[in-house]
């Protein structure tokens, strides 16, 4: 029951994207199309997991001196790790993805769960943990995505909704993200309301 | 009517301006340049400006009644019209309808009634709108009909004095300046372009109106028009490939920003020295932007960039409080 | 368990024995990619020299790299791997490669790294291909320009820089192209010529 609580926590109440406005050079810069978003979010969610579950594991050897040191190596290394294995297996998404990929490191969702989470609690709840913040940034950076395709291109997962000609080249280019990511929140936190 | 008495801080003197009176004023400064537009341009000019000023208002009704839910709208005002004017003048008169609907529901929607509609707004709502579309729909937005072309959407295409000045310094061909209208022309508005980039004459007419009826101070339109004729003058002195000061100061928004956009009361500083600092650094941004940026022309950017600085510039050059030389004089 | 204490000797041994760990990690997971990586980057090169000389069966009969520039020549042409050399693209480093035939024709290209806009700069990819709004495919390289720049090629919309900077690699092609096949000649070509903006 309690697990289910920290999973919920993530992906609604404590929404890295739209309400802890974490990690959003990531959220910002790999959002183009509703695809690039889905695959940095569960990129990014792969690496929360298992960064959480070792941290948490490695938390009482660690001394609290040197403990971001230790976590970054720990963070580094997995991202290092899963940037080999998707050139190596799934070299389509490491075409589109490539860049943002190392960026994983500096995201702070990962290093603040890490902090504010994983080396407080027990294993099973940090990777709950893992998994809700997880979800809740693929399923912000999905949406914003979607949004900044749909009314850039005219298109949502590559299906064509409307013609391309109507799109607003503005949401595909930086300042969109901005203004699309404002108004979502701003739905989000009138919906909570 | 809760307010039946207001309780109000001395001076009591009102000096009967008003929101309205000041709005209207300003539109009234901009009827000359309208004609001349409308006479370059003719039926294509109607349309956008018609279809520019409506949506305008009745985004900002439709705004403030179901999604703000103000007790009472403001589109009375003129605001809202003087924003629909401005985005007009803005744009080309080729335009298709359904961008210059997206351009007011931006202008409005997200210039001016997401900061809490007049008065709150950071940006200059008509050059939020503007910029909106010239980056979204660079195709559509940087089509210029010529002048004398009056059709509404086949009207005739050309290659406008911003874009030739720009050709110029990036091939480093003088000869290509010598398709420019000549000063005359550039000085009457015989050229391509926005509706409100071709009548240099009458936006200065409108612009000494406003002065003269004391709706605007004489500092950010001199200043920023002077900072650019100075930079300008050096550079064409310098290296031919950068255009004479005459030229450069008809074209483009440069008049219309200078003397209508700039001026905006809630984007622009308050007090005389700010409004100089300020209309100094537009003047200076938009000649850089103009001449070694990538896009032809600098002013919105420009405008928008000094809008942000604006409370910074406020923080800096406040106005002189009631009651503060008497007190400084006692001191001495 | 409770915590270790923060003394000298405990944090030197810790950050060891983590970056050992991690070290290790690492090493075996590069020793396990390292293979696939490398035998996916030659199928992709090879892919990219049969699709840009629109052949299956292209043998390479030499190969020229010259920095930048890498030349696949085969009997009927030449597939030159090759970055804009003015490298003044929208957002840095493209880099593609163009099959050209004995007549200098463009047979076909394929960019390789874009790090251009998504949506945007990306579209080059489509663009400049045979039915595409720039169509350049079986035309003669070398003086390739936007019609921005009084060429005929229509640029990318909203692209203007990111198509300038294409077709000075396709114009560079040609001119390394060129230097192999005539190599007395000095080849003029805009991708030389510093007025050619």
């Amino acid at each position: 029951m309690n697990q289910l609580k920290v999973l919920w926590n993530g992906i609604i109440k404590e929404n890295p994207t739209f309400v802890l406005l974490l990690g959003m050079c990531p959220t910002l810069g790999t959002t183009s199309s509703a695809l690039n978003g889905m695959s940095m979010g569960l990129a990014t969610m792969a690496v929360l997991i298992f960064s959480n579950l070792i941290i948490s594991l490695i938390k009482n050897l660690v001394p609290d001196m040197v403990r971001i040191p230790s976590f970054i190596v720990v963070i580094a290394s997995l991202v290092t790790i899963l940037q080999m294995c998707i050139k190596a297996f799934a070299p389509e998404i490491d075409k589109s993805l490539g860049l943002f990929i190392p960026l994983i490191v500096v995201n702070c969702i990962i290093l603040g769960r890490a902090e504010a989470f994983a080396a407080k609690n027990g294993p099973i709840s940090s990777v709950m943990d893992g998994i809700g913040m997880g979800l809740g940034f693929t399923l912000g950076l999905t949406l914003l995505g979607a949004v900044r395709e749909l009314l850039g291109t005219g298109k949502v997962f590559s299906l064509t909704i409307f013609p391309d000609s109507y799109g607003a080249l503005v949401f595909v280019l930086a300042p969109g993200a901005f203004i699309a990511l404002g108004f979502l929140i701003a739905i989000v936190n009138k919906l909570k309301n | 009517m809760s307010n039946r008495l207001i309780v109000s801080l001395s001076p009591h003197v009102h000096s009967g301006d008003s929101i309205q009176k000041n709005m209207y004023g300003v539109c009234i400064a901009l009827v000359p340049a309208l004609v001349a537009s409308l006479y370059f341009f003719g039926l294509g000019a109607a349309v956008v400006m018609l279809t520019s000023v409506a949506s305008c208002v009745i985004f900002e009704w439709v705004i403030a009644k179901f999604i703000l839910r103000r007790p009472r709208t403001t589109i009375m005002d003129g605001s809202a019209i003087l924003t629909g004017v401005l985005l007009g003048f803005n744009l080309p008169s080729n335009l298709p309808l359904w961008i210059i609907i997206i351009g007011a529901l931006v202008a409005i929607g997200i210039g001016k009634m997401t900061f809490g509609g007049l008065g709150q707004n950071p940006f200059n709502p008509a050059l939020v709108g503007r910029v909106f579309l010239l980056i979204s729909f660079p195709a559509q937005m940087t089509t210029w009909p010529v002048s004398g072309s009056v059709e509404y959407l086949d009207a005739q295409t050309g290659a406008t004095p911003l874009y030739l000045m720009k050709w110029a310094i990036q091939s480093g061909d003088v000869s290509v300046l010598k398709d420019m209208p000549s000063s005359l022309e550039m000085i009457i508005g015989q050229h391509g372009g926005s509706l409100g980039e071709v009548s240099a004459i009458l936006l200065l007419i409108g612009c000494l109106f406003m002065i003269v009826r004391k709706i605007i101070t004489w500092h950010i339109p001199v200043s920023i028009l002077g900072t650019v004729a100075i930079i300008s003058g050096v550079l064409h002195l310098v290296n031919p490939i950068y255009s004479d000061p005459i030229s450069v100061l008809c074209s483009g928004g440069l008049m219309l920003g200078a003397c209508f956009m700039a001026t905006d009361y809630v984007t622009s500083p308050m007090v005389p020295k700010g409004q100089i600092i300020y209309g100094v650094a537009i003047g200076a941004l938009t000649v850089i932007i103009r001449n070694w940026g990538s896009y032809p022309e600098g002013m919105s950017f420009a405008i928008l960039i000094m809008n942000a600085f604006t409370p910074l510039i406020n923080t800096y050059c406040k106005p002189r409080r009631f009651g503060e030389v008497i007190r400084k004089e006692a001191k001495k | 368990m409770k915590k270790l204490e923060s003394t000298w000797y405990n944090m030197a041994i810790v950050l060891t024995f983590i970056s050992v760990i991690a070290g290790a990690a690492l090493a075996y997971v590069n020793e396990i990619t390292k293979g696939p990586i490398a035998e996916i980057q030659q199928q992709n090169e090879a892919q990219a020299i049969k699709t840009v000389l629109c052949d299956d069966n292209a043998a390479i009969t030499d190969t020229i790299v010259n920095g930048d520039v890498t030349l696949y020549l085969t009997d009927n042409g030449a597939a030159v791997k090759t970055v804009d050399p003015k490298n003044e693209s929208f957002s840095g480093g493209l880099t593609i490669m163009v099959g050209l035939d004995k007549e200098f024709k463009v047979l076909g290209y394929t960019v390789i790294v874009s790090n251009e806009t998504p949506g945007l700069g990306a579209k080059a990819s489509e663009w400049f291909q045979k039915g595409g709004k720039g169509d350049i495919i079986g035309r003669v390289a070398g003086q390739f320009k936007t019609t921005k720049d009084g060429g005929d090629v229509d640029a990318i919309t909203a692209s203007t820089i990111t198509s300038r900077s294409f077709l000075r690699a396709v114009n560079n092609a040609y001119a390394e192209y060129a230097k192999v096949m005539s190599p007395e000649v000095d080849v003029q070509t805009a991708a030389t010529n510093p007025n050619n903006e």
